[in-house]
C-alpha cells in the first residue's frame, strides 16, 4: 500500500510543473539541429566571401520539392486535428499521405542532385557545389528520421494508441515535421539569396 | 474520469512492476536508468581517463625534462614507439600531446565533471525523483562509453593515435599521407568525437529539461542552488556549441574520406599536387573555435558552481551576491559565444576585427572578477571549516585568479603575436581551465562522496592529496610562463635543438619532476577513493551541515531518491549563520513558520503566505 502511495507521488511529481518534459526535450533537440545547420550555412557564407566560388543555377526541382514539403505539413496538421477529434480513419489516411509526400520529397531531392550533375556540379569539386550536396543531404537524413518517427506514429494509430486523450506522440511528431519543413524552406531561401 | 483512473492505474502497475521485480546486476549497475548510478558510471570512467591522460603527460614531460634519458624501460608499454636508441619517437610525442589534450578536455573535464555532477546533483538538489528521461540519460552514458572505447583502441593501432593536436587543424588532419597519426588514428578520433558529441547533446538536453520542468514545489529559479544554475548554463552552452563542432567534424570527414575541398586548397605533398581547389583551412578554425571557446566554460562553469556551494557551506555564511553570481554566469555564457576568434589572432585576420574580438574577450574579465570577488567576500570573516573539499575550492579560486590574469595578456591581439602557441598559453589554460576545473571536480568528489557512497573519505589523506597537488601544480605551471615569454613554442618535441633554449634545461627538468610528484599525489586520491567506498567511516545524514535538498534523503538514496513525499522548498539554499537561528544552518525544506526566531521582517509576510497556501 505504501508502495502505491509512493507511486502516485511519482506520477504527480512528474506532471506537477509546466510543459510536458518530452515535448520540451524535442524542442531542445530541434535547437541542436538548428545550430548544426546554422553552423553549416555560416560556413557557407564565410567560404563564399573567401573567393574562388563557383556560380551556377539552383536546380528548378527545389521549387517542386518545396511545394511538396509545404503540402505534407498541411496533411500532418490535418492528421493532428483528426486525432484531436477522434476520427481515426482520417487520422490514418492523413498520416499515410504525409509519409508518401515525405518520400516524394526525398525522390525530388534526388532528382535535383541529378540536375546538378547535368550542370557539371559535383559533390567533389568546388566547395560551392559540395555545400549544396551537404546541406540537402544532411536535411534529407533528418527527413528520413522524421519518416521513421511518422511510421512509429502510424503503427500506434493502428493500435488505437493515439486519440484525443493521448496526443503527446503525434503532437511531438507534428512539431518535428513542421520544423523539418521550415528548415528546408530556410535552406532554400538561404541558397536563393546567397548564390 | 474513469478513463483517467484506468490510465493512472495502468501506470501504477508499471511502476509496481518496476519496484517488486528484483533488478539483476546488469539492469541495476550497467544498463541503469537511475541518475545516481549513471553519475557514478561517469565518475569512474572520468577517473580512469584522468589517470590515462595524466600518465601520457608524465611520459612527454620525461622527454622534455630529460632529453638524454634512456626510455628503453617504456618499450613494454609503447613497443616500436621507443626508437632503437631508447628515445621517444617524435611522431608519437605528438600523439601523446594530442591525446592528453583530447582526453583531459573532453573525457575528463566535460564528461567526467558535467556528466558526474549534473547527473548526480540535478535531481537531488531540485527535488526530483529522477531525470526527465532516464532512457536518454542511459543512452548518453553509453554513447560516451562507446566513444571512450574507440578512442582507447586508437592507441593500439599500427599508425598510432591522432597526432595533429587536440584542435586537429586541417590540412594536417585532413590528409592521411601528411603524417602517420593522420591516418586511421585520425579517423578513429573523429568517430569517437562524433559519438562524444551525441552523448553530450543527449545529456545536456536532459539536464535542461529536468531543471526547467521537474523542480519541486517552491523551488523557484531564485531559490536554485548555484550548482544547478551552473549545470543549467553549462548544458545550454553545450547544446548551442557542440552541433557546430559536429558540423566542423562532418566537413573534415568529407574532406578526408570523400575528396571534397572544404578545408583544402592548392596543396603539394611530397612534390605532388593535390586536386583540391577552393577550400580554406581557416574555415575549420572558425567552426572549431565556435565550439572550442565555449568548451572552456563548459569545463569551468560546473567547477565554479560546485565551488560556490562548497565555499558557502564551509564558510558557514550565505554566498555573497547570489544574484550577481547568476548574472555573471549568464554574462559568461553569452560572452563565451562571441570571443572565439581570439584563438585566431595570428591567422591573418583583419586587425580591426581583431580589436573587436579583443574588446569582447577582455569584457569577460568583468563577470570573472565579480565571481572571484564574491568567493573572497563569502570567505571573509566566515567560520571556515577546512574540509578537503573546501581546500580544493579555495585552490580553484587561487588558480582562477593566477591563470585568469595571464588571460588579459593573451586576449590582447598585439601581445598575442609574441605569445601565441608558446608555453605561456600552456601555462595560462592549464591553470585557469585545466587545474581550476580539476580542483572543482575534486572538491565535488570530496564533498558529495558521503552522499554517493554513504561513507566518508579519509580527511588526512585528503589534506595530503590537496597540498601535494596544489603546490605541485604551481611548480609545474608557473615556470612555464617564463619559458613561454622567452618564446618557446608548445608541442615541440625537444628543447635542446636550439641553443637559445638550452638555458631552460634545468627549469624543464624541474617542471618534469614536479609533474611526476603531482601525478604521484593522485595515487593517494585513488587509494582514498577506492578504500573509502568499501571501508570508509559511515557517513552521517548531513555531514557538512548543509542546506540543500540532497542531504534530506536517506544515507543511501534508493530509486526515486526520497522514500516518502518529495520535500517542499521554502527558502533559498544559503541560510547559514542566520542571526537568531538555533543552528548555524536552516535547510531549504524548513518553512519560515518553523523559524520565527530568525525570520527577517519581510519573511514574516512569507509565513502568512505559507499558511494561506497550506489551507488552499
Amino acid at each position: 500500500m505504501n508502495q502505491a502511495i509512493e507511486n502516485i507521488e511519482i506520477i504527480r511529481d512528474r506532471r506537477a510543473m509546466g510543459m510536458n518534459p518530452s515535448k520540451f526535450i524535442v524542442w531542445l533537440f530541434i535547437v541542436s539541429i538548428a545550430m548544426l545547420f546554422a553552423a553549416l550555412t555560416s560556413a557557407y557564407i564565410v567560404k563564399q566571401s573567401g573567393g574562388e566560388w563557383l556560380n551556377f543555377n539552383l536546380p528548378g526541382m527545389f521549387w517542386i520539392t518545396s511545394i511538396i514539403i509545404i503540402v505534407s505539413s498541411v496533411t500532418m496538421q490535418l492528421a493532428l486535428s483528426s486525432a484531436r477529434a477522434d476520427r481515426f480513419n482520417r487520422l490514418r489516411t492523413y498520416l499515410i499521405v504525409t509519409v508518401l509526400l515525405g518520400l516524394a520529397f526525398l525522390i525530388g531531392q534526388y532528382q535535383s542532385w541529378k540536375q546538378l550533375v547535368e550542370l557539371d556540379v559535383y559533390f567533389v569539386g568546388n566547395p560551392a557545389g559540395s555545400f549544396l550536396y551537404v546541406l540537402t543531404g544532411l536535411h534529407a537524413a533528418h527527413i528520413i528520421s522524421g519518416l521513421i518517427f511518422l511510421l512509429i506514429v502510424i503503427v500506434s494509430s493502428f493500435k488505437l494508441k493515439i486519440h484525443s486523450r493521448s496526443l503527446i506522440r503525434i503532437e511531438i511528431c507534428t512539431t518535428y515535421w513542421h520544423f523539418l519543413g521550415g528548415l528546408w524552406l530556410y535552406l532554400f531561401m538561404f541558397l536563393k539569396l546567397n548564390h | 474520469m474513469s478513463t483517467k483512473n484506468i490510465e493512472l492505474e495502468a501506470e501504477l502497475h508499471e511502476h509496481d512492476h518496476d519496484h517488486e521485480h528484483h533488478q539483476s546486476f546488469i539492469t541495476k549497475y550497467i544498463f541503469s536508468t537511475d541518475h545516481k548510478i549513471i553519475a557514478k558510471q561517469y565518475l569512474f570512467t572520468g577517473i580512469f581517463w584522468a589517470f590515462i591522460g595524466g600518465l601520457l603527460s608524465v611520459v612527454f614531460r620525461l622527454q622534455l625534462g630529460f632529453p638524454d634519458m634512456d626510455l628503453e624501460w617504456l618499450r613494454p608499454f609503447f613497443g616500436k614507439w621507443i626508437t632503437i636508441n631508447g628515445k621517444l619517437d617524435p611522431e608519437f610525442y605528438l600523439a601523446l600531446v594530442t591525446m592528453h589534450g583530447t582526453i583531459m578536455v573532453f573525457f575528463v573535464l566535460t564528461a567526467g565533471l558535467s556528466g558526474t555532477f549534473s547527473n548526480y546533483l540535478i535531481p537531488l538538489q531540485i527535488g526530483a525523483r529522477d531525470m526527465a528521461s532516464g532512457f536518454i540519460n542511459m543512452l548518453s552514458y553509453w554513447f560516451f562509453f562507446a566513444s571512450s572505447v574507440v578512442m582507447f583502441i586508437s592507441f593500439f593501432i599500427e599508425t598510432g593515435p591522432a597526432s595533429g593536436g587536440w584542435v586537429v587543424y586541417p590540412p594536417l588532419s585532413a590528409l592521411p599521407q601528411a603524417m602517420s597519426g593522420s591516418g586511421l588514428g585520425m579517423t578513429m578520433w573523429l568517430t569517437a568525437m562524433a559519438l562524444f558529441i551525441a552523448s553530450t547533446l543527449l545529456g545536456g538536453i536532459n539536464y535542461i529539461t529536468t531543471v526547467i520542468n521537474l523542480r519541486t514545489k517552491g523551488m523557484s529559479f531564485s531559490r536554485l542552488p548555484l550548482t544547478i544554475w551552473a549545470f543549467l548554463l553549462t548544458a545550454i552552452i553545450g547544446l548551442l556549441s557542440f552541433p557546430v563542432l559536429l558540423a566542423a567534424a562532418l566537413l573534415l570527414i568529407l574532406d578526408r574520406s570523400f575528396g571534397t575541398s572544404f578545408y583544402l586548397a592548392e596543396i603539394f605533398i611530397n612534390g605532388e599536387a593535390l586536386p583540391n581547389m577552393g577550400g580554406s583551412p581557416i574555415l575549420y578554425q572558425h567552426l572549431f573555435w565556435f565550439l572550442g571557446h565555449p568548451e572552456v566554460y563548459i569545463v569551468l562553469l560546473p567547477a565554479l558552481g560546485i565551488t560556490s556551494e562548497v565555499i558557502a557551506t564551509n564558510s558557514r555564511k550565505p554566498i555573497f551576491g547570489y544574484r550577481a553570481m547568476i548574472g555573471s554566469m549568464m554574462g559568461i555564457t553569452i560572452l563565451s559565444f562571441i570571443v572565439w576568434a581570439h584563438h585566431m589572432f595570428v591567422t591573418g585576420m583583419n586587425p580591426f576585427l581583431g580589436s573587436i574580438f579583443m574588446l569582447l574577450t577582455l569584457i569577460i574579465a568583468v563577470p570573472s572578477a565579480v565571481k572571484v570577488f564574491n568567493y573572497l567576500t563569502t570567505l571573509w570573516k566566515g567560520n571556515i571549516v577546512f574540509t578537503p573539499a573546501m581546500l580544493f575550492s579555495i585552490g580553484l579560486v587561487s588558480f582562477f585568479i593566477s591563470g585568469g590574469l595571464t588571460g588579459i595578456f593573451l586576449g590582447n591581439s598585439a601581445i598575442d603575436i609574441q605569445l601565441h602557441d608558446t608555453y605561456f598559453v600552456v601555462a595560462h589554460f592549464h591553470l585557469v581551465m585545466g587545474s581550476a576545473a580539476f580542483f572543482g571536480m575534486m572538491a565535488g568528489v570530496y564533498h558529495w562522496f558521503p552522499k554517493m557512497f554513504g561513507r566518508m573519505m579519509d580527511e588526512k589523506l585528503g589534506y595530503v592529496h590537496f597540498w601535494l597537488t596544489f603546490i605541485g601544480i604551481y611548480l609545474v605551471f608557473f615556470p612555464m610562463h617564463y619559458i613561454g615569454i622567452a618564446g618557446f613554442p608548445r608541442r615541440y618535441y625537444s628543447f635542446t635543438n636550439f641553443d637559445t633554449f638550452s638555458m631552460f634545461t634545468d627549469l624543464n627538468a624541474f617542471v618534469s619532476v614536479a609533474a611526476i610528484i603531482t601525478f604521484g599525489a593522485q595515487i593517494i586520491f585513488a587509494f582514498n577513493f577506492l578504500y573509502s567506498i568499501f571501508k570508509g567511516r559511515i557517513a552521517p545524514a548531513n555531514p557538512w551541515r548543509s542546506n540543500t535538498l540532497e542531504w534530506t534523503t536517506p544515507r543511501n538514496p534508493g530509486h526515486g531518491n526520497w522514500p516518502g513525499k518529495i520535500p517542499e522548498v521554502y527558502r533559498w539554499p544559503y541560510d547559514y549563520s542566520k542571526p537568531g537561528a538555533k543552528e548555524d544552518f536552516i535547510p531549504q525544506n524548513i518553512p519560515y513558520s518553523q523559524t520565527p526566531e530568525s525570520n527577517l521582517p519581510f519573511e514574516k509576510d512569507l509565513v502568512e503566505k505559507e499558511k494561506a497556501e497550506k489551507e488552499s
